[in-house]
């Protein structure tokens, strides 16, 4: 009996886990969003300059190690990825995971801190 | 690019590096390994860059003849601790066979932190607090994707020190005490 319910857990445990049926990220609020960049975000980046991280005016529909004078890890620069809002959810839910040799490790735990940052980077045009 | 199956599989192939691809196809013990060390160090590299800016940030504060000589003495003491973080994370990263990332030029952190907008001690406070309390949230946050334990303690331990010094600057800025905890992470 357990071997036939296996392929169905499995099965089950896949969709769960999957994007297609993942709760849709809360509302962000981009005044919460600047306090939390500023905050959690603030010790390696900035808007206008590269530092420890790069600089994130503009980030949001960018592609991923393309700021010029930032060193990216190699990893990041042929990862191929375009921070949408849905990219930087689940980059900073978990960087390594989506980016394996990255050297961003910072996790930003709490789904409605993510989506107030992301809130708030959407208007740093 | 991430909405639908094929695409986070293609993305994600993109993507793989050697850390990626062992932990795919169950790589032997010593492979992942190696790969895992090879993130500690991408990420301890990142804090140690992270400690050469607070380094001269606070030079550049006691550089700046704005502060007066009680807070220039802070300054100088937390500067000190944030040497002896660079000299542990160096130790780590060696440890782990990685190479420490050199720090940057004085004249490159006085133009990524602003230094000339610097014109009172109070600009400088609130500088060090925003580094320091963004330095207490880095390292809490890259705690879940540390590999090795001995690295948890490492930036636990740290990040507790960030934390004495945000409270202290906090203090002298006049800042309220947080009504609700937790007041990091």
């Amino acid at each position: 009996m357990r071997i036939r319910l296996a392929p169905f857990a499995a099965l089950f445990l896949f969709t769960a886990a999957s994007p297609l049926h993942a709760a849709a990220p809360p509302a962000g609020d981009p005044s919460r969003g600047a306090e939390i960049y500023e905050s959690h975000c603030g010790a390696c980046h900035s808007l206008d300059a590269n530092r420890v991280g790069p600089k994130h005016r503009g980030v949001v529909g960018r592609k991923a190690g393309i700021v010029p004078g930032f060193n990216y890890t190699r990893a990041l620069k042929s990862s191929g990825i375009v921070w949408t809002a849905d990219a930087l959810d689940r980059w900073l839910s978990g960087p390594a995971k989506i980016v394996p040799g990255t050297a961003m490790g910072f996790v930003l735990s709490s789904p409605q801190q993510r989506a107030d940052v992301i809130a708030y980077l959407k208007q740093q045009k | 690019m991430m909405g639908t199956r094929r695409g986070i599989i293609s993305g994600g192939a993109k993507t793989l590096s050697a850390a990626g691809l062992f932990a795919l196809m169950g790589a032997s013990g010593s492979a992942r390994a190696a790969a895992n060390s090879s993130q500690d160090v991408a990420l301890l590299n990142a804090a140690l860059g992270l400690e050469h800016e607070g380094i001269a940030a606070y030079q550049l504060g006691a550089e700046s003849k704005l502060l007066q000589t009680p807070v220039l003495q802070v300054a100088v003491t937390f500067q000190g601790h944030h040497k002896q973080h660079r000299d542990d994370l160096v130790a780590a990263i060696k440890r782990l066979g990685g190479a420490p990332v050199a720090a940057k030029s004085m004249d490159d952190y006085a133009k990524e932190l602003n230094a000339g907008s610097l014109k009172s001690q109070t600009d400088v406070l609130k500088l060090a607090l925003k580094l320091e309390r963004g330095a207490t949230n880095a390292y809490l946050g890259i705690i879940p994707t540390l590999g090795a334990s001995d690295l948890h303690t490492l930036a636990a331990r740290t990040a507790c020190d960030e934390a004495f010094h945000t409270a202290i600057l906090a203090n002298a800025l006049g800042e309220a005490i947080p009504q609700k905890a937790p007041l990091f992470g």
